[in-house]
């Protein structure tokens, strides 16, 4: 183990944006096909405790891909996969927007 | 969260609590993305997304999948974290369904206001009592991810009180909650602390929670020579 992080070479910021985003888009596309498809904590307390059923449809549920999945491609895996890739995008994009509009706003300066 | 678990006086209430507090964050994120913060917080929010996919299996015919607050806050800071997971609930909400349009205000104060600044008011307690040392950032973000689990869940079971739909006995729903979120919690610390830990390993300085024990001089150093 490397506990001086110090004296150790630096990885470009580009570097690691690039391994990060690798690594984002194999869970998005390819991991998510194996997530546990147990409800999650609070879906199983409303169902132990009995007031899930007062959980409404949602109105987006016509959305292309609802639900994690992409309407018209039949194989789970694809469908999936491609809808985690397509929400990496929109997180992405809207983000990356944010940010630049924030930063555009403030007068540059290094603290 | 979907719709219809809270009355509508409650989610009105909590709707203006979000619209308050990423607000403010909106304000707090421009201090926060400083020139070599900025570029982290795209990725930040886009592996929120990804991990919050990821259903692991906790026992018994439940799940748990990661909040991601803490880890974005100690990534990021605070305020441009409560921006990442509003994006990503924002999407989950719209795109995906996943989470109601009317529940958004309370999903935004659980996850992006009780999750990330819980999470972050711990993660600098944890850090203050652990060795001024780089290593011990995972760890202090590992130990807010865990507390600010059960901290949202403990929320919902407040607000649930206040305006849940169904009549149901409010200890066993307390009960409940954090007995499988505290469980959850644990699948986040260790989340927190892998992705924490891998960032903190390679360049400290871009960790908004380690900056002040990085020594950020080396970074100006090394730009003024690029340069």
């Amino acid at each position: 183990m490397n506990r001086d992080v110090s004296t150790r070479k630096r990885i470009s910021t580009r570097t690691l944006l690039l391994w990060g985003l690798a690594v984002t888009l194999v869970l998005a596309g390819v991991v998510s096909f194996y997530a546990s498809g147990h409800p999650d904590g609070l879906e199983f307390v409303a169902e132990k405790l009995g007031f899930d059923s007062t959980a409404a449809g949602h109105a987006g549920g016509d959305s292309p891909v609802a639900d994690y999945g992409v309407r018209g491609v039949e194989n789970s895996r694809l469908s999936g996969g491609l809808a985690g890739l397509i929400g990496v995008l929109l997180v992405g994009i809207v983000m990356t927007g944010l940010v630049a509009l924030l930063r555009r706003r403030t007068p540059a300066k290094r603290d | 969260m979907p719709d219809g678990f809270l009355d509508a006086t409650t989610s009105l209430a909590t709707a203006a609590t979000a619209v308050a507090g990423v607000g403010l964050s909106l304000r707090g994120a421009r201090r926060e993305l400083s020139d070599f913060a900025a570029p982290l917080a795209g990725l930040v929010a886009v592996f929120v997304f990804a991990a919050q996919m990821l259903n692991f299996p906790v026992g018994a015919g439940t799940s748990g999948h990661l909040l991601g607050g803490t880890l974005a806050a100690v990534l990021v800071g605070p305020a441009t974290a409560t921006l990442c997971l509003t994006v990503v609930l924002l999407i989950q909400a719209l795109a995906f369904a996943d989470g109601g349009l009317s529940a958004l205000g309370t999903n935004v104060t659980l996850m992006a206001l009780v999750g990330v600044w819980a999470g972050y008011a711990v993660f600098l307690l944890a850090r203050r009592v652990l060795p001024r040392r780089v290593a011990s950032v995972p760890v202090a973000a590992a130990v807010g991810a865990f507390v600010s689990v059960p901290a949202a869940a403990l929320t919902f079971t407040g607000l649930y009180a206040v305006g849940g739909a169904a009549p149901i006995d409010l200890s066993s729903l307390a009960t409940a909650m954090l007995g499988w979120h505290s469980l959850i919690g644990l699948g986040e610390a260790a989340i927190t602390f892998l992705a924490v830990g891998a960032i903190t390993a390679t360049r400290p300085d871009l960790v908004h929670g380690a900056r002040a024990l990085a020594g950020v001089q080396d970074l100006e150093i090394r730009e003024g020579v690029r340069a």
